[in-house]
């Protein structure tokens, strides 16, 4: 493949993450570096939509320095449990489920240290349980986004009327939301 | 938790227009949201019908049975008229994209409207607290308390290395977007803004206009808010939005003074003919009063103006536009006549000397 702007071979295949819609742009490597210092801390863009204008100038580039071919394979990484594929990610600039950012951690490392300069939370963490809070959200979340996963199946096994397997699946995820939703208030229920 | 009827809302205003607060003659509000979800669910955007309503139901229940819950009063955004949804988008008690979304979805909000819940935004639970004026610190405490309330019922996805997951990477870590409203006329005039704007870039700030659409202020509104979530605590990043209004702050004021002193004539004019034509006018477009109105706020601040109050015309500014006026009239009416009654209103408005005409 040729880059985009002279003849030579296009060795950065980028894709340009926005919000509602992507660009790819392939370039040899000095017109590469000429993109990626325009783009880099460049002029945000005023989006209609509330707060999720902020990737703006600060849009994430993704795959630098990867294959084409090494991308096309990326791009059919789906979710183990929403189903979404990366591709389908970076057109929708949505992710499909919380547990993407365990299944696509990988991938999303270098585009959230591309938006936010940083890929440590430092900030406010759950503080349910004080004992064991921080702990506790996190597989709290891994297990909870398991319900999605065996939700999606409970729905499948209807379908083909496996009954059992269904009952199957609502007792797991019972006994998951049983561990991990704080119980409920009732008096207070109107 | 109750019910709400909108048409209650439209005889009040919210508390953050009341026009006061620390910095009000430039800072109209400060406001700071998050962005929470539950683990358990797909993200809204890839959520079925069924989700969505299973969503909606476990978020509003779960906030009612918490310590927030007896003060909120919950608004069926999805079973709303598109006119409804377009007057709580007015009064920025809802965001656009909510209005337009599909499915089950709600708000929650306080008789203040200063703190709202919007359920299936792009996110599944939004929290937003806005106060008059110049308060990021005393909105940041609020809403902090809210958060931790509702968190003693509702599981919130996070990751030990993430922070808090949220449907577009931008928002991930502590999902955190303080902003602060600027009423900046006297920069825009003095052809400044832009350079002002180029600076805030450079630090990582965004800037857009209020009601315009795109990067095109109307009524040279305009809203600055941090453009990264994750690697700086929610402090800090309350800090860094909130450093740099004083800055502006100084460069809005020295360029009234500037304008006052140089121009004085010239800006007495232009003042007093957006006054005029806000108190003559037969048929007026929102995008023109809005535009009137803010240099009338001006011509207020820098003394030129003498009968009318700063909060009334916060209060014109939403009050004028599209959906409430039509609440306000009790009737649809399509842009034409809109924009007659409009110029109605404003006439009735300042012939009664500011009080609210219904
Ligand atoms: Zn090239
Ligand atoms: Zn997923």
């Amino acid at each position: 493949m040729k880059c985009q702007q002279c003849e030579k071979q296009a060795v950065f295949h980028i894709t340009e993450l926005e919000t509602g819609a992507v660009r790819e742009l392939h370039l040899c490597e000095d017109h590469a570096r000429v993109y990626l210092n325009q783009t880099e801390g460049g002029g945000g863009s005023a989006d209609e939509a509330e707060d999720a204008a902020a990737a703006g100038g600060a849009a994430g580039q993704l795959g630098v320095g990867q294959t084409a071919d090494e991308l096309a394979a990326l791009d059919q990484k789906a979710c183990d449990m929403c189903g979404i594929t990366f591709f389908e990610f970076r057109n929708q600039g949505r992710l499909g489920c919380p547990h993407d950012y365990v299944q696509f951690a990988k991938e999303l490392e270098p585009l959230i240290a591309n938006i936010h300069g940083a890929t440590e939370h430092t900030g406010r963490r759950p503080s349910r349980s004080p004992t064991t809070a921080e702990a506790a959200a996190a597989s709290g979340t891994a297990e909870l986004t398991g319900v999605i996963g065996l939700r999606q199946e409970m729905k499948d096994a209807i379908v083909r009327e496996d009954y059992e397997k269904a009952k199957e699946n609502r007792d797991a995820i019972r006994a998951i939301e049983d561990r991990w939703i704080p119980p409920a208030r009732p008096e207070s229920q109107e | 938790m109750q019910i709400m009827k909108l048409d209650t809302l439209a005889q009040s205003i919210g508390e953050w227009l009341r026009g006061t607060g620390p910095e009000s003659d430039i800072v109209m509000s400060s406001r700071v949201r998050l962005a929470r979800n539950l683990p358990q669910y797909p993200f809204v955007s890839r959520a079925s019908e069924q989700d969505r309503a299973d969503i909606e139901r476990f978020l509003r229940e779960r906030i009612a049975m918490s310590s927030a819950g007896p003060g909120l009063e919950s608004i069926d955004v999805g079973g709303l008229e598109e006119i409804d949804r377009q007057f709580l988008v007015e009064r920025q008690l809802i965001s656009r994209e909510h209005a337009d979304a599909q499915g089950a979805r709600s708000v929650a909000i306080d008789k203040l409207e200063q703190v709202s819940l919007m359920i299936n935004e792009e996110d599944h639970l939004r929290i937003q607290c806005i106060h008059s004026g110049l308060d990021l610190r005393g909105v940041w405490e609020q809403i902090k308390v809210v958060d931790e309330q509702i968190e003693q019922f509702v599981p919130y996805a996070f990751h030990p290395r993430f922070g808090y997951l949220t449907a577009c990477p931008t928002n991930v870590g502590t999902g955190i977007r303080v902003s602060v409203m600027l009423h900046l006329p006297a920069l825009v005039i003095t052809r400044q803004i832009d350079k002002v704007f180029r600076s805030l870039h450079k630090i990582s700030l965004a800037v857009r206009g209020l009601y315009g659409e795109g990067s095109q202020a109307m009524g040279d509104f305009y809203q600055i808010s941090n453009q990264t979530t994750l690697g700086k605590s929610e402090e800090e990043l309350v800090e860094q939005v909130g450093d740099v209004v004083p800055v502006l702050i100084d460069y809005e004021r020295r360029a009234r003074e500037f304008l006052v002193r140089e121009t004085e004539q010239n800006v007495h004019d232009q003042v007093s003919r957006a006054y005029g034509i806000l108190r003559t006018a037969q048929t007026i477009s929102a995008e023109e009063t809005m535009q009137l109105l803010s240099r009338v706020r001006m011509g207020v601040l820098l003394g030129l103006i003498g009968d009318v109050k700063i909060a009334d015309i916060n209060s014109l500014l939403v009050r004028t536009q599209p959906a409430h006026l039509q609440k306000i009239r009790g009737i649809e009416l399509d842009t034409k006549d809109r924009n007659i009654e409009r110029a109605r209103y404003l006439r009735q408005h300042f012939e009664a000397g500011g009080q609210n005409v219904n």
